[in-house]
């Protein structure tokens, strides 16, 4: 939850980016950033959406449909991205895989004084797998979601944006 | 029981032009293959993700035979996956279980409940709608013509002999022949997909 209560990030922004950006798959575990943003992606005839049951599953699949010539998204929270380590390391870092990855930052706020030790270590971990992020916690923020496309192809490296929004407007 | 190599062997004249995801049994379908650039042999870059790797090679080629040949170790790590791919149903899936029971590269220790876990039974629950099991090579290659003649997604259990190594891992011998980034740019030249920046693996 951030403190910036004046504006939001609507689903309709994110999906608004995921189409520009011509994303063809969400691979996606639900949490409590995105609930309006899946009712959105399941009425868009151009996403398919694969659910998985771990969020590390979501880094094969998404390496399988970079590999066959598709344009995935990942879409999980900062605790699963936290499980997914080795995932991460083996399946996107290793085989180079150019996906941005939505996290929901469960925890976060401004000021840093959290109580949820998922916020205190979201990014620490993604310092310590070398991997860069922006922060989206309003549509004011949104055209980082397309910087972090452009860099995610041009590195082709995975590229994190943190959904700094929970229960605003997701959550409806 | 089986041998791993004699039963791709067998897969290896019903092959036809599908990409192939050899899995842990990538060392002998390497000296097996007729087609190398559609083979996606990876080793394990991380395990447990062989499933979802096929799966989104599936999706992705929907008018191309996805064969995988998993093993019982990742499919115990990510059991959840074969929701995700019963949901998924891709028609051109087919998704063979390597089982030997045990975790054959860190020494041949058993998977837990090694020798009662019916994983045909488990890939039906979870929702496949074709689940077959073989022990024996024969009823294996007896039937493997009209199981890749129904549409997917497809599981077979197959028991294997296991092939335990217990060199330590800088010590073992490479079988194979290209790198993941090779593999992938073969598959995508192959599948006339446009070629990727080449960049080292970490």
């Amino acid at each position: 939850m951030n403190d910036a209560t004046t504006t939001a990030l609507s689903p309709e922004t994110v999906l608004q980016h995921m189409k520009q950006n011509g994303v063809t798959d969400v691979v996606w575990l639900p949490d409590s950033e995105t609930n309006w943003l899946y009712m959105l992606m399941q009425a868009e005839p151009s996403l398919r959406l694969i659910g998985v049951t771990r969020e590390g599953h979501a880094c094969s699949i998404a390496a399988g449909l970079h590999a066959g010539g598709r344009k995935p998204l990942i879409l999980i929270q900062n605790t699963g991205m936290m499980e997914s380590g080795d995932s991460i390391r083996g399946w996107l870092l290793g085989m180079n895989v150019p996906v941005v990855l939505m996290v929901g930052y469960r925890g976060w706020t401004r000021h840093g004084v959290n109580a949820d030790t998922a916020a205190t270590y979201t990014e620490r971990f993604l310092m310590a797998f070398g991997i860069n992020y922006y922060l989206v916690e309003s549509d004011a923020d949104a055209s980082r979601i397309t910087v972090a496309f452009e860099e995610a192809a041009r590195t082709q490296r995975p590229v994190v944006v943190l959904v700094g929004d929970e229960y605003h407007g997701f959550n409806r | 029981m089986m041998h791993t190599a004699e039963l791709l062997q067998a897969f290896a004249a019903h092959r036809g032009d599908a990409i192939v995801v050899p899995g842990r049994g990538g060392r002998h379908w390497v000296k097996l293959t007729a087609h190398e650039t559609l083979d996606v042999p990876l080793g394990d870059p991380a395990m447990g993700g062989h499933a979802g790797f096929a799966l989104g090679l599936a999706i992705a080629q929907p008018n191309r035979r996805v064969v995988l040949f998993d093993s019982e170790g990742d499919i115990l790590m990510s059991l959840g996956m074969l929701a995700t791919i019963a949901e998924q149903a891709p028609p051109n899936f087919y998704h063979f279980l390597l089982d030997n029971e045990c975790y054959a590269t860190t020494g041949g220790q058993p998977v837990p409940n090694a020798s009662n876990v019916a994983y045909d039974t488990v890939a039906r629950g979870a929702g496949y709608p074709r689940a077959f099991a073989f022990t024996e090579l024969t009823d294996f290659t007896t039937n493997l013509p009209g199981i890749l003649a129904q549409p997917g997604p497809v599981f077979v259990a197959l028991k294997v002999l296991p092939e335990v190594e217990n060199e330590p891992i800088g010590r073992r011998s490479r079988w194979n022949t290209r790198s993941r980034d090779k593999v992938v740019q073969d598959l995508r030249g192959e599948l006339g997909l446009p070629s990727l920046a080449s960049k080292s693996a970490l």
